[in-house]
């Protein structure tokens, strides 16, 4: 499936790789289980390497290999299950996770900005996207309230009226 | 129109060019979700989360578009708009909430961005009304009047306002989530039966942090909430508030969706719970959180006091009519010769919290003449002129009458709470508001009323208990027996600071003799109350067995 | 939950009825698959032959025109709903200050 990034569409170099699969050279997605069960063998990998979490991780199983992952997929299995923005800001603010943290599943645009500014990086989408339509939905509210991750990182907006004053 | 047409001295909290700016992009988003509803674009399955968080629920008649109060605090200029808009868009009505938000039952979807716009105009909107996120925050109707206030609550109300609006991570949440937040130890707000329930207080030096309680709660499972921390400094407030949100968001059910409040899960998980939320403050990164004393002042100046003159405190006008009103409807004020009045939208035989547009004109016109422009909605669906000169009540009282907004039944057993019930709710299983009117009707006798004294009826639809029945001195829950209505009775219930969830009191009451039952109730209350005893106070003095053998006694 | 059909099967004869998007008003299916704003002009379809009329109002969700379908129980004579929630659907709210 395509991937969004920064309102753009682009080519996904990841492989998904089943738990029984063999690992390919190039860049590759596992699972936790996988990445648990074979560490060891891992940490000679030079290829990229990252893993997709269940909605129901804490980031903190994952937190001991994340010096060598490139990639952190979270899930969202229902539009309605927000765990992942949890997970995401949680990955950027208490583990420093700095590569990319993919988010998969049933999203939809409404949710692209909420996302980005939880420190998310990338959307997987379904085939025959229109970016537009995410990009619209991003920018429809260019006003935030609160703190957020990442480099667009609005100050709060009391802090910022008092800017103003 | 717009705040410059505000009444100058209303303090409610005044918007920006970026509040608007943020307001107008807000209404245009929720615009393009419904062009591409409209178009098929969203199905109802992506639509409907979009819309609820713009507070529009589909409802058994039409769609319903609730509109936030911010903690229930409104000038003239937005309660005349109000009016305005339940005339053009709706049947003339609004509805009062026990959230302090206003509801309007007979929305069209195609509508919705116009009366979005008329909102806009005078500073509202329907934001969070609604959906998995963080409520509309209730406080003290009271607010800024009461002579028992220690913290002005509404400050920090506005502050969580601000800090929930769409928050990117906790709008996707397992389910919604009600904050409520009081500033006064005499608890009005019904705190410990909230999913946070917040005291602001002050400590020797006079600073001011805040009690924390999470995990209450009403509907199925009556929760009484957890106290997580007995202080929290102000500068930490938000950081706190955040660790709670996210062990939530993380650890929450999601699947049942009767066990994805946090009520559940802070019943479940118990102190670890709280350990889990003090682990997360403890490594939060503090300073991005941080709430400075600057902010809490430049919000705080939104709610300075008005300039009350200074005047002394006098004796009410004769007039025994006025009197009896005065004794349900006027309160102590802190600031001599001012007092706080509140307006009963419980008519005998009405609908609770029901005002028509004229009504709501008639009060916007009122709160401009005697209450510096500001109206506060209740949590029991009422509404409140704070800051009257007490030398301005008969007259105040004049203008309410020729409203019909006058009743004199202020706490007393026909000031009923009720949610809509069957009539509008599509989750109903029995009617709520016909119960209510029956009930007023039969205890229409002002005099009776004055007897009988402070007793508190709430009515729920179903168990989701909107209607607030299990904190009722006598809580009615209208249920569904093989197609029929029949009405369950609880007692002894308590939403102030002895907070109590009532006790079943035994098989339920059908449509025909719920009102009966109530009666039952009442005389068995006067017949073994000593002097100066409430209902409240002799249930818990004698206890159920004579409530129960009076109702259940074989004829 | 865009529908809230029951799995029970049913044994009186069925009506469906649903918001139309638009504006949210109570509608009910009528003939050739049309909605209609008055129960009387509604189609019911025996306890047999649900199935095939849930299909076919079905189709009003997938066409945009209503949402959240669902079957009702019914006496023939009126049609009248057999459950005091569905009757109150076809009335209106029972309380009289809104009937403006
Ligand atoms: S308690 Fe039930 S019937 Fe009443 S408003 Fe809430 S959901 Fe509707």
């Amino acid at each position: 499936m395509p991937l969004l990034e920064d309102g753009r569409l682009r080519p996904d170099d990841w492989t998904s790789i089943e738990d029984d699969a063999p690992l390919p050279d190039g860049p590759a997605i596992i699972s936790l289980d996988r990445l648990r069960a074979e560490a060891a063998a891992l940490a000679g990998r030079n290829a990229p390497l990252g893993v997709a979490v269940a909605p129901e991780t804490q980031p903190e199983e994952i937190a001991p290999f994340l010096d060598r992952l490139a990639l952190v997929a979270v899930r969202m299995p229902k539009p309605k299950d927000g765990r992942a923005f949890t997970q995401a800001r949680s990955l950027r603010e208490h583990h420093g996770f700095t590569g990319e943290i993919r988010a998969t599943g049933h999203i939809i645009p409404d949710h692209y900005a909420m996302l980005l500014r939880c420190g998310v990086t990338t959307v997987e989408v379904p085939e025959g996207t229109d970016p537009a339509t995410w990009t619209r939905s991003r920018d429809a509210i260019r006003v935030g309230y609160q703190a957020a991750q990442g480099a667009d990182r609005p100050l709060s907006l009391l802090r910022r009226k008092l800017e103003l004053a | 129109m717009n705040a410059l047409t505000y009444p100058p001295h209303a303090r409610t909290y005044r918007y920006d060019e970026i509040d608007r700016e943020f307001l107008q992009e807000r209404i245009a988003e929720f615009r393009g979700q419904i062009e591409r509803r409209l178009a098929g674009e969203l199905t109802e399955d992506e639509f409907k989360p979009l819309r609820l968080m713009n507070g529009l629920y589909l409802q058994l008649h039409a769609y319903m578009l609730r509109v936030a109060i911010p903690y229930g605090l409104l000038n003239s200029a937005q309660l005349r708009q109000l009016g305005r808009i339940a005339r053009r868009w709706d049947r003339g009505f609004g509805h009062f909430t026990t959230r302090q938000n206003i509801q309007f039952n007979w929305t069209k979807l195609e509508d919705v961005p116009a009366m979005l716009e008329a909102l806009a105009e005078v500073d509202m909107h329907a934001i969070q009304t609604s959906g998995n996120c963080i409520r509309n925050t209730t406080t003290d109707e009271y607010a800024g009047a009461t002579p028992d206030e220690v913290v002005d609550p509404r400050v920090y109300a506005e502050i969580l306002r601000q800090w929930s609006t769409l928050h990117p991570e906790f709008t996707w949440l397992p389910r919604k989530f009600k904050i409520a937040i009081t500033g006064s130890p005499n608890d009005r707000v019904a705190a410990q039966v909230h999913d946070v329930g917040v005291l602001a207080k002050r400590n020797e030096r006079g600073e001011v942090g805040f009690e924390i309680h999470a995990g209450g709660g009403l509907g199925r499972t009556p929760i009484i909430a957890r106290k997580l921390r007995d202080w929290v400094p102000e500068a930490e407030f938000l950081a706190y508030m955040e660790a709670v949100l996210r062990v939530y968001n993380a650890l929450g059910q999601r699947e049942n969706i009767y066990k994805a409040r946090i009520k559940i899960l802070v019943r479940d998980l118990g102190d670890e719970f709280t350990q889990m939320v003090e682990r997360e403050y403890e490594r939060m990164p503090r300073d991005r959180y941080r709430l400075d004393p600057e902010i809490v002042a430049a919000i705080g100046a939104h709610f300075a006091p008005p300039p009350f003159a200074s005047l002394e405190d006098q004796a009410l006008h004769a007039d025994p009519e006025f009197r009896q009103w005065a004794s349900a409807s006027v309160r102590a004020h802190r600031q001599p010769g001012y007092a706080s009045v509140t307006i009963s939208l419980k008519p005998i035989g009405g609908i609770p919290g029901d005002a028509s547009a004229d009504q709501m004109e008639a009060v916007a016109d009122l709160a401009e003449r005697h209450s510096f422009g500001e109206i506060r909605v209740t949590h029991v669906q009422n509404l409140v002129l704070p800051h009257v000169r007490q030398e301005d009540l008969y007259a105040l009282w004049g203008g309410l009458r020729a409203a019909g907004l006058a009743t004199p039944n202020i706490g007393l057993i026909s000031d009923i709470i009720a949610c809509p019930g069957m009539d509008y709710c599509a989750l109903a299983t029995a009617r709520s508001i016909p119960i209510a009117q029956r009930i007023s009707e039969r205890f229409a006798s002002l005099d009776r009323q004055h007897d009988i004294g402070e007793c508190f009826i709430n009515i729920s639809g179903c168990i989701n208990a909107c209607g607030h029945h299990h904190v009722a001195h006598i809580g009615i829950l209208g249920v569904d027996k093989r197609g029929e209505e029949v009405y369950q009775v609880t007692l002894g219930g308590s939403a102030t600071n002895d907070a109590a969830i009532g006790e079943l009191i035994g098989p339920a009451f059908s449509y025909d003799t719920i009102v009966d039952a109530v009666e039952t109730l009442i005389t068995t209350y006067i017949a073994h109350r000593v002097p100066g005893e409430r209902f409240i106070d002799t249930y818990r003095r004698v206890g159920v067995t004579p409530f129960k053998d009076a109702l259940y006694a074989p004829a | 939950m865009s529908t809230k059909a029951k799995a029970r099967p049913a044994t009186a004869p069925v009506v469906f009825t649903a918001n139309r998007l638009r504006d949210g008003r109570v509608v009910w299916l009528g003939t050739a698959g049309l909605w209609r704003d008055a129960i009387t002009e509604t189609v019911p379809f025996a306890p047999e032959a649900a199935e095939t009329g849930l299909a076919l109002a079905r189709q009003g969700e997938r066409d945009q025109h209503v949402v959240g379908v669902y079957a009702v129980e019914v006496d023939l004579a009126g049609p009248t709903p057999l459950k005091f929630r569905e009757r109150l659907r076809v009335q209106g709210p029972s309380v009289a200050a809104e009937a403006a």
